[in-house]
């Protein structure tokens, strides 16, 4: 019993982390039509920094610096912002296909320095060092991680509701616009540039909460957490939720989460031994199909887009 | 006479060495409808696009309300005062029609990241306060009707209309409307006409380029023709009408056209 508990902790916790990097991605791509190819990069920047920044000092690489958790955690998403303010500069000129491609070099090499700047990062070894936070009164165990995940849902809930209100309001109006139509957006006076890099920076740093929160969950990171799969997987949670809906976006990374925790579940536990080596891409295959799948026969997710949004021309509104 | 609220001098624009503006210099007057007319190839969309701020000229001066504007972006000229439509509508497909006009004004307090959460209330008065503005918009250009339906949806006449009230909303001092008439049903023509020229009886100044000579005889005073990338006449409507060389240059070639 405790045991399945302790499971459901974990798997809420993990998805609850996730969610809030699908809601980054759901401001950039769902509301103004960005498609960024390297969530992952924006995620790890999140993860290392708070790391590095609240992590005990060590020998091995730079850092840590033993700062308050709240002060490591807010570095980290500072440090998410700032790289998607640099990118953002060079790259948001491009648009869908070549802004994709763009940000997904972006993520490669970010993975590649974070493996190869052993100074920085402990490289392949990854960051240790890092003591949870509040781990003296709380201990190990399930009290400890019920707590923690009470904090990520704490913040899932501020996000989503601080992302509602801006989809709500002239500036979420202002981002689909610029989605539909950026010329017909600038006619009208609006400044499309200045507009899309405030949703990349915004939706860049809601990724590096996200990964802040995952690295202090495991309290490590290595370049394995930040691999172009995590990009992949976030964007199918985003698909499947329904693009340009926030409840789609929390409801997607549940389900892809859970399935894909499911599917690698029963892959060991049923699949002939030979094929277990291979349950990796297995599942990849499993999680592409849904993606095709959705694409071909429900492109608008499972939670569509709400057409009127900001405001209702029904009287009495 | 009324006063000068856009005008060009020495206006050119060249592609690749071919002028495709020459030298333009024109005055428009505050108050007019002022027909901008020329058969295909004549230079209406590049002078078009060089007024509205879509393509910088090779030289030459815009002025806009007596400020230099030459070389400013279409959105900086929108919030100068300057509005355009589009030949082929641009609407906000997947938003509402409500949202496709609530869009247009300048300024608004919540289009900010922080705006909405910081100060609500003043965000929620101004969209209270835009939104009827909006409803009003829409009920004279008659899609009131259509207020929550996506814009994607309705039909091209009613997108012009619907161009016309986003443009409205952001109550520009001129608005020039590219093609009005082109593709759509003689009855949503109509309608468009007859509401361009009763905010033209209230004081607005549009700017209308087409191909369309009759069109532009009947609702247009004073007009202006190119050819070749040049002003090859500028008069009222009556002379135009009455102009041998226009008749026989323009009205000869839209017939064969």
């Amino acid at each position: 019993m405790i045991g399945i508990l302790s499971y459901l902790v974990f798997f809420a916790t993990l998805a609850s982390i996730l969610a809030i990097a699908v809601l980054g991605l759901n401001l950039q791509w769902g509301n103004t039509g960005l498609f960024n190819g390297g969530v992952a990069a924006f995620f790890g920047a999140g993860a290392y920094v708070t790391l590095i920044l609240g992590g005990q000092p060590q020998d091995e690489h730079l850092g840590g610096f033993a700062l308050p958790y709240l002060v490591a955690l807010a570095g980290g998403i500072a440090a998410a912002a700032l790289l998607a303010w640099i990118v953002g500069r060079l790259t948001l000129k491009l648009r869908h296909d070549y802004l994709a491609i763009a940000t997904f070099g972006v993520a490669v090499a970010f993975e590649n320095v974070m493996r190869n700047a052993l100074w920085l990062t402990g490289g392949a070894q990854g960051l240790r060092g890092f003591e949870r936070p509040m781990r003296d009164l709380l201990g190990d165990g399930l009290n400890y991680n019920s707590v923690f995940l009470a904090f990520v849902l704490v913040l899932l809930l501020l996000v989503y509701g601080v992302l509602q209100r801006l989809a709500g309001s002239p500036f979420g109006r202002l981002l689909r616009a610029i989605r539909e139509d950026e010329d017909a957006a600038r006619s009208l006076g609006k400044m499309p540039a200045r507009i899309r890099l405030t949703a990349f920076v915004t939706g860049s740093a809601i990724m590096g909460l996200a990964g802040g929160l995952y690295g202090t969950f495991y309290a490590f990171v290595s370049p394995q957490d930040v691999l172009p799969t995590l990009t992949f997987q976030i964007w199918a949670m985003l698909i499947v939720g329904g693009a340009g809906n926030n409840r789609g976006a929390i409801a997607g990374a549940f389900l892809i989460w859970g399935a894909w925790t499911a599917s690698g579940w029963a892959l060991s536990r049923f699949a002939p031994v030979e094929a277990q080596l291979y349950t990796g891409s297995i599942q990849f295959i499993l999680i592409g199909l849904v993606i095709v799948g959705m694409l071909l026969w429900r492109p608008q997710g499972l939670f569509p887009e709400r057409l009127v949004v900001s405001q209702s021309g029904k009287p009495g509104h | 006479m009324a006063e000068i609220l856009l005008s060009t001098r020495g206006l050119s624009r060249d592609f690749n060495g071919f002028r495709a503006v020459d030298d333009v210099s024109l005055d428009i007057r505050a108050g007019t409808i002022t027909g901008l007319i020329g058969p295909n190839g004549a230079g209406k969309s590049t002078l078009f696009n060089l007024l509205t701020g879509m393509l910088r000229p090779s030289s030459g001066r815009v002025t806009l309300k007596g400020a230099d504007v030459t070389g400013l972006a279409p959105d900086a000229l929108f919030r100068k005062g300057l509005g355009r439509t589009f030949q082929i509508p641009r609407p906000f497909a997947r938003m509402s029609v409500l949202e496709n006009v609530m869009m247009a004004p300048v300024a608004q307090s919540g289009e900010s990241l922080l705006g909405p959460l910081l100060f609500p209330a003043r965000v929620a008065a101004e969209e209270k306060r835009n939104r009827e503005r909006a409803m009003a918009v829409l009920e004279f250009v008659t899609l009131a009707k259509l207020a929550d339906h996506p814009a994607g949806k309705i039909s091209g006449g009613q997108m012009k209309l619907l161009e016309l009230a986003r443009v409205l909303m952001g109550d520009p001092a001129i608005i020039l409307l590219d093609e009005p008439a082109a593709g759509v049903n003689p009855t949503l023509t109509g309608i468009l006409i007859e509401k361009i020229e009763e905010l033209n009886r209230q004081g607005k100044t549009f700017v209308i380029i087409e191909h369309d000579m009759d069109f532009v005889m009947r609702h247009c005073d004073p007009v202006i023709a190119l050819a070749e990338g040049r002003v090859v006449f500028e008069g009222s409507a009556a002379e135009a009408q009455a102009n041998p060389v226009l008749l026989d240059a323009y009205l000869g070639s839209m017939a064969d056209a």
